[in-house]
Protein backbone atom coordinates (compact mmCIF):
# COMPACT_ATOMS: atom_id res chain seq x y z
CA UNK A 1 0.00 0.00 0.00
CA UNK A 2 1.29 3.40 -0.95
CA UNK A 3 0.66 6.39 1.29
CA UNK A 4 0.45 9.87 -0.12
CA UNK A 5 2.97 11.86 1.92
CA UNK A 6 2.77 15.13 0.01
CA UNK A 7 0.00 16.68 -2.08
CA UNK A 8 -2.03 19.85 -2.54
CA UNK A 9 -3.86 20.67 0.71
CA UNK A 10 -7.66 20.53 0.64
CA UNK A 11 -8.15 24.19 1.60
CA UNK A 12 -6.29 25.31 -1.54
CA UNK A 13 -8.59 25.36 -4.58
CA UNK A 14 -7.72 23.04 -7.44
CA UNK A 15 -7.11 25.84 -9.94
CA UNK A 16 -3.99 27.22 -11.63
CA UNK A 17 -2.48 30.18 -9.73
CA UNK A 18 -1.93 33.30 -11.84
CA UNK A 19 1.42 34.16 -10.22
CA UNK A 20 4.62 34.48 -12.25
CA UNK A 21 6.87 31.40 -12.51
CA UNK A 22 8.80 30.91 -9.26
CA UNK A 23 6.81 33.54 -7.32
CA UNK A 24 6.72 32.51 -3.67
CA UNK A 25 3.11 33.64 -3.16
CA UNK A 26 2.20 30.09 -4.26
CA UNK A 27 4.33 28.49 -1.53
CA UNK A 28 2.82 30.77 1.12
CA UNK A 29 -0.71 30.04 -0.11
CA UNK A 30 -0.01 26.34 0.33
CA UNK A 31 1.30 26.87 3.88
CA UNK A 32 -1.84 28.81 4.82
CA UNK A 33 -4.04 26.06 3.36
CA UNK A 34 -2.01 23.40 5.19
CA UNK A 35 -2.60 25.24 8.48
CA UNK A 36 -6.35 25.42 7.77
CA UNK A 37 -6.36 21.67 7.02
CA UNK A 38 -4.27 20.80 10.08
CA UNK A 39 -6.62 22.66 12.42
CA UNK A 40 -9.79 21.42 10.66
CA UNK A 41 -11.22 24.95 10.42
CA UNK A 42 -12.01 25.29 6.72
CA UNK A 43 -15.77 25.52 7.24
CA UNK A 44 -15.52 28.41 9.68
CA UNK A 45 -12.58 30.32 8.24
CA UNK A 46 -13.02 33.61 6.37
CA UNK A 47 -10.03 35.15 4.60
CA UNK A 48 -9.57 38.79 3.70
CA UNK A 49 -7.83 39.42 0.38
CA UNK A 50 -5.79 42.59 0.08
CA UNK A 51 -4.71 44.66 -2.91
CA UNK A 52 -1.57 43.53 -4.71
CA UNK A 53 -0.65 40.47 -6.73
CA UNK A 54 -2.36 38.35 -4.08
CA UNK A 55 -5.73 40.03 -4.56
CA UNK A 56 -6.91 36.84 -6.28
CA UNK A 57 -6.52 34.85 -3.08
CA UNK A 58 -10.30 35.05 -3.05
CA UNK A 59 -10.23 32.53 -5.91
CA UNK A 60 -7.60 30.31 -4.32
CA UNK A 61 -8.87 29.29 -0.88
CA UNK A 62 -11.82 26.95 -0.38
CA UNK A 63 -13.07 28.99 2.61
CA UNK A 64 -15.16 32.15 2.29
CA UNK A 65 -13.20 35.23 1.27
CA UNK A 66 -13.82 38.99 1.41
CA UNK A 67 -11.96 41.60 -0.63
CA UNK A 68 -10.81 44.68 1.26
CA UNK A 69 -9.81 48.08 -0.07
CA UNK A 70 -6.05 48.68 -0.26
CA UNK A 71 -4.48 48.41 3.21
CA UNK A 72 -7.78 47.98 5.04
CA UNK A 73 -7.76 44.21 5.47
CA UNK A 74 -7.15 44.31 9.26
CA UNK A 75 -10.11 46.70 9.67
CA UNK A 76 -12.36 44.40 7.64
CA UNK A 77 -11.02 41.42 9.61
CA UNK A 78 -11.84 43.25 12.85
CA UNK A 79 -15.45 43.67 11.76
CA UNK A 80 -15.77 40.06 10.64
CA UNK A 81 -14.28 38.72 13.87
CA UNK A 82 -16.42 40.90 16.13
CA UNK A 83 -19.59 40.01 14.22
CA UNK A 84 -18.80 36.28 14.15
CA UNK A 85 -16.36 35.54 16.99
CA UNK A 86 -16.45 31.79 16.33
CA UNK A 87 -15.15 32.23 12.81
CA UNK A 88 -11.43 32.16 12.14
CA UNK A 89 -10.42 35.32 10.30
CA UNK A 90 -7.15 35.84 8.46
CA UNK A 91 -5.74 38.50 6.17
CA UNK A 92 -3.15 37.94 3.45
CA UNK A 93 -1.30 41.17 2.66
CA UNK A 94 1.75 42.35 0.76
CA UNK A 95 4.22 44.92 2.05
CA UNK A 96 2.80 47.69 -0.13
CA UNK A 97 -0.60 46.92 1.33
CA UNK A 98 0.29 46.31 4.98
CA UNK A 99 3.34 48.51 5.53
CA UNK A 100 2.48 51.55 3.39
CA UNK A 101 -1.14 52.50 2.77
CA UNK A 102 -2.36 50.16 5.54
CA UNK A 103 0.09 51.04 8.32
CA UNK A 104 -2.56 52.59 10.55
CA UNK A 105 -4.85 49.54 10.30
CA UNK A 106 -1.89 47.26 11.02
CA UNK A 107 -0.76 49.12 14.12
CA UNK A 108 -4.21 49.75 15.57
CA UNK A 109 -5.54 46.22 15.04
CA UNK A 110 -2.45 45.06 16.96
CA UNK A 111 -2.93 47.72 19.64
CA UNK A 112 -6.54 46.63 20.11
CA UNK A 113 -5.35 43.05 20.37
CA UNK A 114 -7.86 41.84 17.80
CA UNK A 115 -8.03 38.05 17.80
CA UNK A 116 -7.09 37.74 14.11
CA UNK A 117 -4.28 36.20 12.05
CA UNK A 118 -2.25 38.26 9.60
CA UNK A 119 -0.04 36.74 6.92
CA UNK A 120 2.32 39.50 5.82
CA UNK A 121 4.21 38.80 2.60
CA UNK A 122 7.33 40.97 2.42
CA UNK A 123 8.86 40.86 -1.06
CA UNK A 124 10.50 44.30 -0.74
CA UNK A 125 8.65 45.73 -3.74
CA UNK A 126 5.24 46.59 -5.21
CA UNK A 127 4.67 43.57 -7.45
CA UNK A 128 1.27 44.10 -8.99
CA UNK A 129 1.83 47.66 -10.16
CA UNK A 130 5.11 46.88 -11.89
CA UNK A 131 7.92 47.01 -9.36
CA UNK A 132 7.94 50.38 -7.59
CA UNK A 133 9.78 50.97 -4.29
CA UNK A 134 7.97 49.71 -1.20
CA UNK A 135 8.54 50.84 2.41
CA UNK A 136 10.43 47.55 2.79
CA UNK A 137 12.73 48.05 -0.23
CA UNK A 138 16.34 47.66 0.93
CA UNK A 139 18.84 50.55 0.83
CA UNK A 140 20.53 50.41 -2.56
CA UNK A 141 17.88 48.13 -4.06
CA UNK A 142 17.01 48.95 -7.67
CA UNK A 143 13.29 49.30 -8.44
CA UNK A 144 11.31 51.13 -11.12
CA UNK A 145 11.17 54.24 -8.93
CA UNK A 146 14.71 53.90 -7.54
CA UNK A 147 16.63 53.15 -10.76
CA UNK A 148 19.95 54.00 -9.09
CA UNK A 149 19.12 52.05 -5.94
CA UNK A 150 17.11 53.24 -2.93
CA UNK A 151 18.88 56.27 -1.52
CA UNK A 152 18.09 56.52 2.23
CA UNK A 153 18.96 60.25 2.17
CA UNK A 154 16.12 60.82 -0.24
CA UNK A 155 13.74 57.88 0.28
CA UNK A 156 14.31 57.09 3.94
CA UNK A 157 14.98 53.71 5.49
CA UNK A 158 12.92 50.51 5.39
CA UNK A 159 10.11 49.81 7.84
CA UNK A 160 10.68 46.74 10.03
CA UNK A 161 7.18 45.58 10.89
CA UNK A 162 7.96 42.82 13.41
CA UNK A 163 10.38 45.02 15.35
CA UNK A 164 7.89 47.89 15.32
CA UNK A 165 4.89 45.81 16.42
CA UNK A 166 6.91 44.10 19.15
CA UNK A 167 6.59 47.43 21.02
CA UNK A 168 2.80 47.31 20.79
CA UNK A 169 1.39 45.86 24.01
CA UNK A 170 -1.74 44.49 22.34
CA UNK A 171 0.11 42.09 20.02
CA UNK A 172 0.31 38.43 21.02
CA UNK A 173 2.57 36.69 18.53
CA UNK A 174 5.00 38.05 15.94
CA UNK A 175 7.43 35.94 13.94
CA UNK A 176 9.50 36.58 10.84
CA UNK A 177 10.20 33.63 8.58
CA UNK A 178 11.43 33.10 5.00
CA UNK A 179 10.67 30.73 2.12
CA UNK A 180 14.07 30.59 0.41
CA UNK A 181 14.92 27.01 1.42
CA UNK A 182 13.16 23.81 2.44
CA UNK A 183 14.26 24.25 6.07
CA UNK A 184 12.98 27.83 6.17
CA UNK A 185 9.70 26.83 4.50
CA UNK A 186 9.19 24.17 7.18
CA UNK A 187 9.77 26.80 9.88
CA UNK A 188 7.34 29.14 8.08
CA UNK A 189 4.77 26.34 8.10
CA UNK A 190 5.09 25.96 11.88
CA UNK A 191 4.80 29.71 12.42
CA UNK A 192 1.72 30.08 10.22
CA UNK A 193 0.00 27.15 11.89
CA UNK A 194 0.77 28.67 15.29
CA UNK A 195 -0.65 32.02 14.21
CA UNK A 196 -3.93 30.27 13.33
CA UNK A 197 -3.91 28.07 16.46
CA UNK A 198 -3.49 31.18 18.62
CA UNK A 199 -6.74 32.52 17.20
CA UNK A 200 -8.56 29.21 17.70
CA UNK A 201 -7.42 29.34 21.33
CA UNK A 202 -8.52 32.97 21.69
CA UNK A 203 -5.01 34.25 22.35
CA UNK A 204 -5.20 37.40 20.24
CA UNK A 205 -3.34 39.24 17.50
CA UNK A 206 -0.86 37.09 15.56
CA UNK A 207 1.23 38.22 12.60
CA UNK A 208 3.72 36.20 10.57
CA UNK A 209 6.02 38.16 8.28
CA UNK A 210 7.20 35.99 5.39
CA UNK A 211 10.29 37.14 3.48
CA UNK A 212 9.56 36.25 -0.10
CA UNK A 213 10.61 36.92 -3.67
CA UNK A 214 9.27 38.75 -6.71
CA UNK A 215 11.48 37.29 -9.45
CA UNK A 216 9.76 39.27 -12.20
CA UNK A 217 10.18 42.74 -10.71
CA UNK A 218 13.54 41.97 -9.15
CA UNK A 219 14.68 41.00 -12.67
CA UNK A 220 16.04 37.67 -11.48
CA UNK A 221 15.58 33.98 -12.25
CA UNK A 222 13.53 32.27 -9.52
CA UNK A 223 16.53 30.43 -8.02
CA UNK A 224 18.69 33.59 -8.14
CA UNK A 225 15.88 35.51 -6.45
CA UNK A 226 15.91 32.97 -3.60
CA UNK A 227 19.66 33.56 -3.24
CA UNK A 228 19.18 37.33 -3.26
CA UNK A 229 16.58 37.00 -0.50
CA UNK A 230 19.00 34.87 1.56
CA UNK A 231 21.99 37.14 1.08
CA UNK A 232 20.31 40.55 1.29
CA UNK A 233 16.92 40.42 2.98
CA UNK A 234 17.65 38.02 5.85
CA UNK A 235 20.61 40.06 7.17
CA UNK A 236 18.46 43.23 7.12
CA UNK A 237 15.30 41.52 8.39
CA UNK A 238 16.52 38.89 10.90
CA UNK A 239 14.35 35.80 11.21
CA UNK A 240 12.87 34.74 14.52
CA UNK A 241 10.14 35.25 17.09
CA UNK A 242 9.74 38.94 17.95
CA UNK A 243 6.98 38.46 20.46
CA UNK A 244 5.23 35.47 21.99
CA UNK A 245 3.15 36.71 24.89
CA UNK A 246 2.22 33.26 26.18
CA UNK A 247 5.74 31.79 25.91
CA UNK A 248 7.10 34.94 27.60
CA UNK A 249 4.59 34.61 30.43
CA UNK A 250 5.66 31.02 30.96
CA UNK A 251 9.24 32.29 31.12
CA UNK A 252 10.00 30.82 27.70
CA UNK A 253 12.69 32.18 25.44
CA UNK A 254 12.12 34.91 22.85
CA UNK B 1 10.28 3.13 -2.42
CA UNK B 2 8.72 6.44 -3.28
CA UNK B 3 6.60 7.41 -6.22
CA UNK B 4 6.73 10.98 -7.52
CA UNK B 5 4.17 12.37 -9.94
CA UNK B 6 3.90 15.74 -11.65
CA UNK B 7 0.79 17.59 -12.63
CA UNK B 8 2.55 18.73 -15.71
CA UNK B 9 -0.04 21.18 -17.07
CA UNK B 10 0.37 23.25 -13.86
CA UNK B 11 4.19 23.49 -14.08
CA UNK B 12 5.62 26.92 -14.97
CA UNK B 13 9.17 25.67 -15.41
CA UNK B 14 10.50 27.89 -12.61
CA UNK B 15 13.06 25.21 -11.75
CA UNK B 16 13.01 25.72 -7.97
CA UNK B 17 12.39 21.98 -7.43
CA UNK B 18 15.59 21.18 -9.33
CA UNK B 19 17.65 23.23 -6.85
CA UNK B 20 16.57 21.36 -3.71
CA UNK B 21 16.48 17.66 -4.66
CA UNK B 22 19.20 15.95 -2.58
CA UNK B 23 19.47 13.20 -5.20
CA UNK B 24 19.63 15.67 -8.12
CA UNK B 25 17.06 13.65 -10.06
CA UNK B 26 14.52 16.44 -10.72
CA UNK B 27 15.22 18.40 -13.89
CA UNK B 28 13.39 20.53 -16.38
CA UNK B 29 12.64 18.54 -19.51
CA UNK B 30 14.89 19.55 -22.38
CA UNK B 31 12.79 18.21 -25.22
CA UNK B 32 9.17 18.61 -24.09
CA UNK B 33 6.92 21.62 -23.48
CA UNK B 34 3.58 21.63 -21.66
CA UNK B 35 0.32 23.27 -22.64
CA UNK B 36 1.48 26.56 -21.05
CA UNK B 37 4.62 26.50 -23.20
CA UNK B 38 7.06 25.78 -20.37
CA UNK B 39 9.63 23.00 -20.10
CA UNK B 40 8.05 21.00 -17.27
CA UNK B 41 9.89 19.44 -14.34
CA UNK B 42 10.41 15.68 -14.48
CA UNK B 43 12.18 12.96 -12.53
CA UNK B 44 15.03 11.34 -14.42
CA UNK B 45 15.50 8.35 -12.08
CA UNK B 46 12.45 7.40 -10.09
CA UNK B 47 14.20 4.45 -8.46
CA UNK B 48 16.53 6.92 -6.70
CA UNK B 49 13.71 9.00 -5.16
CA UNK B 50 13.73 8.84 -1.35
CA UNK B 51 10.35 10.54 -0.96
CA UNK B 52 11.69 13.48 1.08
CA UNK B 53 9.29 15.84 -0.78
CA UNK B 54 11.79 18.72 -0.80
CA UNK B 55 10.76 19.38 -4.41
CA UNK B 56 7.07 19.51 -3.46
CA UNK B 57 7.81 21.77 -0.49
CA UNK B 58 9.40 24.49 -2.61
CA UNK B 59 7.04 24.16 -5.62
CA UNK B 60 4.82 27.28 -5.73
CA UNK B 61 2.20 25.57 -7.91
CA UNK B 62 1.43 22.26 -6.15
CA UNK B 63 2.64 20.36 -9.20
CA UNK B 64 4.18 17.47 -7.25
CA UNK B 65 2.59 14.57 -5.37
CA UNK B 66 4.69 12.03 -3.48
CA UNK B 67 3.65 8.58 -2.36
CA UNK B 68 5.65 6.21 -0.19
CA UNK B 69 5.24 2.51 0.44
CA UNK B 70 3.67 2.07 3.86
CA UNK B 71 5.94 0.44 6.45
CA UNK B 72 5.17 -3.25 6.87
C1 LIG C 1 -6.11 53.20 -2.92
C2 LIG C 1 -5.15 52.56 -3.88
N1 LIG C 1 -3.93 53.11 -4.06
C3 LIG C 1 -3.05 52.54 -4.89
C4 LIG C 1 -3.37 51.40 -5.58
C5 LIG C 1 -2.37 50.78 -6.54
N2 LIG C 1 -1.75 49.55 -6.06
C6 LIG C 1 -2.23 48.35 -6.41
S1 LIG C 1 -1.32 47.08 -5.78
C7 LIG C 1 -0.26 48.17 -5.00
C8 LIG C 1 0.92 47.68 -4.19
C9 LIG C 1 1.04 46.20 -4.09
O1 LIG C 1 2.21 45.82 -3.47
P1 LIG C 1 2.30 44.72 -2.34
O2 LIG C 1 1.26 44.95 -1.30
O3 LIG C 1 3.71 44.69 -1.88
O4 LIG C 1 1.88 43.34 -3.04
P2 LIG C 1 2.60 42.50 -4.18
O5 LIG C 1 1.91 42.89 -5.45
O6 LIG C 1 4.07 42.82 -4.17
O7 LIG C 1 2.34 41.07 -3.83
C10 LIG C 1 -0.62 49.50 -5.26
C11 LIG C 1 0.10 50.66 -4.75
C12 LIG C 1 -4.66 50.86 -5.36
N3 LIG C 1 -5.05 49.71 -5.98
N4 LIG C 1 -5.53 51.45 -4.52
S1 LIG D 1 4.83 40.43 -10.05
FE1 LIG D 1 6.11 39.60 -8.40
S2 LIG D 1 4.74 39.30 -6.61
FE2 LIG D 1 3.47 39.54 -8.46
S3 LIG D 1 3.05 37.43 -9.19
FE3 LIG D 1 4.87 38.20 -10.33
S4 LIG D 1 6.63 37.51 -9.12
FE4 LIG D 1 4.80 37.35 -7.80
Amino acid sequence: MANTVFQKPHALCDVPLHYCPGCTHGIIHRLVAEAIDALGIEGRTVGVASVGCSVFTYNYFECDMVQAAHGRAPAVATGLKRAEPNNIIFTYQGDGDLAAIGTAETVHSAARGENITIIFVNNAIYGMTGGQMAPTTLPGQVTQTTPYGRDPQYAGLPVKICEMLSQVDGATYLERVAVDSVAHINQAKRAIEKAFRNQVEGKGFSLVEVLSTCPTNWGKEPAAAMEWLRENMIPYYPLGVYKDKYADEKGGSK
Amino acid sequence: MAKISFREDRCKGCGLCTTVCPKKIVQLSRDRINSKGYHPAECIDESACIGCFSCGTICPDCVITIEREAAK
